[in-house]
């Protein structure tokens, strides 16, 4: 396509002129649409491609800075975004709240004002307060990307489970996702249930009761009330449904003791090969890193019908999506 | 859209046997744009002339597709050491025909690609709306193979430079040649076309819109002024 043509195709192919994402920053799945979400989607899948090439980067983010800013510790999630940055060409800063002056006091404002002052485009933060991502796009410029925010949201994975779900499926809409395990603290379940719901899955919430969330009523929009079903059951949770996502149990946050026993809670809400054998169709997930004999068996872990390293290599992709398509907010620099 | 003006609607032609009802569905079609109306020129479109047709496609592709047979030398074994690199997207169907105009001709099947450089691209900060990433599949190794990359219209070059970038991130191909169907002129880079359909003279305002029956309602290719500052 030469340069005069290509708007035009984008018009062709849809009746919506504007094909840019409705949101600046990243910062939240509650309120994306089922287009936007789409879209990122199928960005993705094209990613994903690159990644199969001999050269795996193509120079679409050249003269973008991104700054990784971690006040949490995190491996997958860091060094995902990490690979998506340099596969997309962009200069990558890296801050942990080790060994920088994190740990020397400052605050976030602070930080915020200096990486404003060096001239960064986009900033992913992971951090262990709700709602600090949301305070960083009012101090800076940048465009905000959240990879997990305290018990708030952590989007980007909720679009890789989208996306392991629909390359799996072909679909979303229709099918019964069960997600297990601690939904009150997690940020996972949080964007998990908005974006399922909004992609028009049917969505059952099952852990201890001590760990559901209590107004859930308030957590989701209108039109999701009527998807989300919620029980302590978990055969109940594995009825008749097509993916179960086990979240990790927190064992660095058990001195609030909200369940019994580590092993107790594995005898009632653990996923074992009893469970893969009576439900021939099921598919599990589990955003890692994985308790072996906790959520999961060890064997289901390693069972075919688990997508726990699908889930890893599209993590890659649809984070390069999620840039791609976001660095479109910093065209000040243009 | 605004109402385009009876002028422009006389311009239309329709298809040479079409029917009075398939006349109006014509320019019911084009007064309203809205709906599944796939492969409409812009809203803001007005056509200033029409220059070509589909049987003139037609012959140029068969031109083309025998000018390729003769410079690769195209026969049994050009499955092995030739390809076809349609870019996305209606450099694809052009890329398609052209496969097999050559086997009508030769009896071989030549490989097609599909590439999408969207990602290559230099401009896409200065854009409002940012280029669909589409698909790219190209299921041989390109590695020593001789490619013809096939687009529909040159214009400045930017968009083939990043075609090259893609491709040469994706192998190392023997040589890459270049084919189009209407190279407009305006180049911003020292690039050319090695089979070129009809060089035409254009302004700076103006469009070319090169219509395929594979993914528009109608075929052909029209002169346009974009109704957008140039």
């Amino acid at each position: 396509m030469t340069s005069d043509v290509e708007p035009e195709n984008v018009q062709d192919q849809s009746p919506k002129q504007d094909t840019g994402l409705a949101h600046r920053h990243l910062l939240g799945l509650e309120g994306w649409s089922r287009g936007d979400i789409g879209r990122v989607l199928d960005t993705a899948v094209q990613f994903r491609e690159v990644l199969d090439r001999p050269i795996r980067s193509v120079p679409s983010l050249r003269g973008v800075t991104v700054v990784n800013l971690f006040y949490e510790p995190s491996t997958r999630t860091r060094i995902s975004f990490e690979l998506a940055e340099k596969r997309l060409s962009a200069d990558v800063v890296n801050f942990s709240s080790s060994g920088s002056s994190i740990s020397k006091g400052e605050t976030l404002r602070d930080t915020a004002r200096n990486i404003e002052a060096m001239k960064i485009d986009m900033v992913i933060i992971r951090h262990g307060s709700a709602g600090a991502p949301s305070f960083l796009t009012r101090c800076v410029d940048a465009v905000v990307i959240n990879a997990g925010d305290g018990a708030h949201e952590h989007p980007t994975q909720a679009l890789l489970d989208a996306l392991t779900i629909r390359e799996q499926f072909g679909r979303i809409e229709g099918l019964r996702i069960s997600i297990i395990g601690d939904i009150m603290h997690s940020r996972v379940a949080r964007s998990n249930l908005h974006a399922l719901t909004t992609l028009g899955a049917d969505v059952t919430i099952c852990g201890p009761a001590s760990l559901l969330p209590v107004h859930l009523d308030r957590l989701l929009g209108e039109g999701a009330r009527g998807r989300v079903r919620v029980t302590t059951c978990l055969d109940e949770a594995l009825d008749g449904c097509d993916v179960a996502m086990a979240l990790r149990i927190q064992m660095e946050r058990q001195g609030r003791s909200l369940f019994p026993s580590v092993r107790e809670y594995h005898e009632q809400f653990g996923i074992r090969m009893e469970h893969m054998e009576a439900h021939r169709d099921l598919i599990v997930m589990h955003p890692g890193p994985v308790n072996r004999g906790v959520e999961l068996a060890t064997d289901v872990v390693d069972h075919e019908r688990a997508l726990i390293l699908n889930q890893v290599t599209n993590g890659v992709a649809v984070r390069m999506s999620v840039l791609y398509l976001m660095a479109d907010g910093t065209k000040r620099h243009a | 859209m605004q109402d385009p003006g009876i002028s422009t609607i006389v311009r239309w032609r329709a298809r040479p046997v079409a029917g009075f009802v398939e006349f109006c569905q014509t320019v019911m079609s084009f007064s309203v744009p809205q709906g599944p109306y796939i492969g409409s020129m812009h809203a803001k479109d007005t056509v200033k002339a029409q220059l070509m047709d589909e049987r003139d496609l037609e012959r140029i592709l068969h031109r083309m597709s025998r000018q390729i047979v003769e410079m690769f030398a195209i026969d049994e074994t050009a499955g092995a050491d030739f390809g076809l690199i349609g870019m996305q997207t209606r450099g694809v169907f052009l890329a398609r025909r052209l496969a097999g105009l050559i086997r009508d001709i030769d009896g071989v099947d030549v490989p097609v690609g599909i590439l999408d450089a969207t990602m290559y691209r230099d401009d896409f900060r200065m854009r409002n709306r940012k280029p669909e990433v589409r698909e790219t599949a190209i299921d041989f190794d390109i590695h020593d193979r001789h490619l013809v990359l096939v687009d529909d219209v040159l214009f400045t070059g930017r968009t083939v430079r990043s075609a090259l970038d893609a491709l040469m991130d994706m192998g190392r191909p023997a040589s890459v040649h270049f084919l189009v169907m209407i190279d407009r002129g305006h180049r911003e880079l020292p690039i050319e076309a090695d089979f070129i359909g009809r060089r035409v003279p254009t302004l700076p305002g103006e469009e070319v819109r090169v219509r395929l029956s594979e993914c528009d309602e109608r075929e052909g290719v029209w002169l346009v002024d974009s109704g957008e500052a140039a």
